[in-house]
């Protein structure tokens, strides 16, 4: 018998349904395998008493008839979300000790599912980087391998990806800001979605840019990925940007079916110097779909080009303002001051420790970018081009597309340290076809597509309608049977 | 537009992040660098394009003026650096 810890939601589900397995096994199991996977860093606070509580609560519930889906599964919690009396950090220094004296919107929600919390998983410092490499906590780790580096699990949600791709969890939460699910999920060969903008409250999900925040789960296959989401969703009086629009039931829309869709492939996707590889992922999840009966037609999102360096605007320019915030006043840490300091060196001198080297150059280009003589020339045209990019993608949708087909990432996993002596822009490259589907408020799924030659998992978005993550799931769906990628990292660690 | 010391020196103020001075040359760089990559903006044509504001279009509710929370003045001074009698505690802000 394989270890229950290695189960997907939707089994696990069958099995705790059926009282085959208990929620408390299924937890404990999860909780032996994260004990014995630190090497990896993905667990950053963990809860085990609470989770073995939750538990036992949970297989309370289930004895009775109607527990929902989720009743009984143990989830790990990226810790941008702030979770009542736990720890959440968003990986910075400034939120040292921080413990919320509430619950965030999306996390109550899975815990009124009956989830169970087993910690709180690194990522990179306020969700600011493409590689886990800017966490207070030191980096998360990769399980995949293929030589003595380790490499990244990318970022922002690098923690969450490196939990379940290891198994020590049955799935996660991630945030989503210009790719923080879809491209570690790529980079460690699981399923990540980031829903339409205001499809899941952003309240008490630590802020970062808030026009292009999305949560989203992150899990072993797309069914799972549709049933986590149903629960994560919904409106919410206290985020003002979440929809009154009801969730489906996605998992009952993931029929296999794509009879008739019309995929579209962006031709501006098809970047100079592309990988081979990816080119061959990419071509190849193309004609899977074709043989699954879709349409397959070249469209163009002619301002694409200009995606990463408008979001470079207004995500810094947002995360200024959020930031400002952190002052050393009512939550985390305060420095030290010395004799004769007034209230600005408490200031500078709290965020000058407290902030790490990332947040600090986008805070402070966000500053400048917004500040007097400067607002309209970078701000107000980055937003003009970021309603130029959106436009792009309603004149392919009115045209009737239904989805579109896109590489990830331009690359697998990298080495972590490999990019440490490049300019901030050779990483902020990582997101280049990730960043659009923020930028429009669109949801994107990353579904594994497939290996590079060393072995390394890669995958392919689908983009769907604004609120049709059930259709794009659909369609992830047909892909993820015709690649069937069933591949794991072998246990190192 | 090039970032000289200075202006990187006024912008780290207006962040309130305190920087060594040795280090200004650095920073000014970096923003060198990212504001460079982020002149590509100046190629597109944007004239009539309003700024985008949201992103969906829907409008932003608003919710009833009534009183829903409250009374928690334990929990929001719990995570506090510094609380004296039921306040956040800062330096001396007027002399």
């Amino acid at each position: 018998m394989t270890n229950l810890n290695n189960l997907t939601i939707a089994e696990a589900r069958d099995k705790l349904k059926s009282k085959e397995i208990s929620s408390l096994e299924l937890t404990n199991s999860c909780l032996s395998a994260i004990d014995a996977a630190d090497a990896l860093g993905a667990f950053v606070h963990k809860t085990p008493e609470l989770a073995i509580e939750q538990a036992k609560r949970a297989d309370e519930r289930l004895k009775k008839e109607n527990a929902p889906d989720l009743c009984g599964i143990p989830l790990g919690i990226k810790d941008l979300f702030c979770t009542k009396g736990v720890e959440s950090q968003a990986a910075s220094r400034i939120l040292e000790n921080f413990k919320p004296e509430y619950e965030s919107t999306v996390s109550q929600n899975l815990l009124d599912n009956g989830t169970v919390m087993l910690g709180k998983l690194n990522m990179d410092e306020f969700a600011m980087g493409s590689s886990n490499e800017t966490s207070i906590y030191g980096n998360a780790i990769n399980p995949w391998k293929t030589d003595d580096r380790g490499l990244t699990p990318g970022g922002s949600s690098g923690g969450s990806a490196s939990a379940v791709a290891a198994d020590l969890c049955l799935a996660a939460t991630g945030t989503d800001t210009g790719g923080s699910i879809r491209q570690p999920a790529a980079f460690t060969g699981i399923v990540g979605i980031k829903p339409t903008y205001g499809r899941c409250s952003r309240w008490g999900i630590i802020a970062f840019a808030s026009s292009l925040d999305q949560a989203g789960p992150m899990t072993k296959t797309v069914r799972d990925g549709a049933i986590m989401l149903e629960a994560m969703a919904g409106n919410d009086p206290k985020d003002s940007t979440s929809a009154n629009i009801e969730v489906p039931n996605f998992e009952a829309m993931l029929t296999g079916d794509i009879k008739g869709k019309r995929i579209g492939i962006p031709k501006e996707y098809r970047l100079d110097g592309m990988p081979s590889e990816i080119e061959k992922l990419w071509s190849d999840g193309t004609e899977m779909l074709r043989q699954a009966g879709a349409k397959i037609e070249n469209i163009s999102l002619p301002h694409t080009k200009y995606a990463l360096p408008a979001y470079y605007v207004i995500a810094p320019a947002e995360a200024s303002s959020n930031l400002a915030r952190y002052d050393g006043v009512r939550y985390g840490r305060r420095a030290n001051l010395s004799s004769g300091d007034g209230i600005n060196e408490m200031y500078e001198k709290t965020r000058a420790e407290g902030f790490g080297s990332e947040v600090k150059r986008r805070v402070m280009i966000g500053t400048y970018v917004l500040s007097a003589g400067f607002y309209d020339a970078y701000y107000n045209r980055a937003r003009r081009v970021r309603a130029l990019i959106k436009k792009d993608f309603d004149e392919v949708f009115a045209d009737g597309v239904d989805a579109i087909l896109t590489p990830t990432t331009p690359s697998a996993a990298f080495g972590l340290g490999e990019m440490s002596d490049a300019d901030p822009v050779q990483m902020y490259l990582n997101d280049v076809f990730t960043v659009t589907v923020n930028l429009a408020g669109l949801p994107g799924v990353s579904v594994p597509a497939g290996a590079d030659k060393s072995g390394l998992p890669l995958g392919l978005q689908v983009i769907g309608r604004p609120w049709e993550e059930g259709d794009m799931l659909n369609i992830a769906y047909s892909l993820e049977k015709s690649v069937g990628f069933s591949a794991k990292p072998s246990k190192w660690w | 537009m090039s970032i000289d010391e200075n202006t990187a020196a006024k912008v780290a103020k207006l962040a309130r992040i305190e920087v060594e001075s040795q280090d200004l040359t650095a920073l000014a760089k970096e923003f060198n660098d990212i504001l460079g990559f982020i002149e590509q903006l100046n190629e597109v044509d944007v004239e009539g394009i309003e700024p985008m504001t949201s992103v969906t279009p829907q409008k932003l509710i608003r919710r009833g003026d009534n009183i829903t929370d409250g009374n928690k003045q334990t929990s929001v001074l719990k995570n506090a650096p510094i609380s004296r009698e039921g306040f956040y505690a800062v330096p001396k802000v007027v002399e």
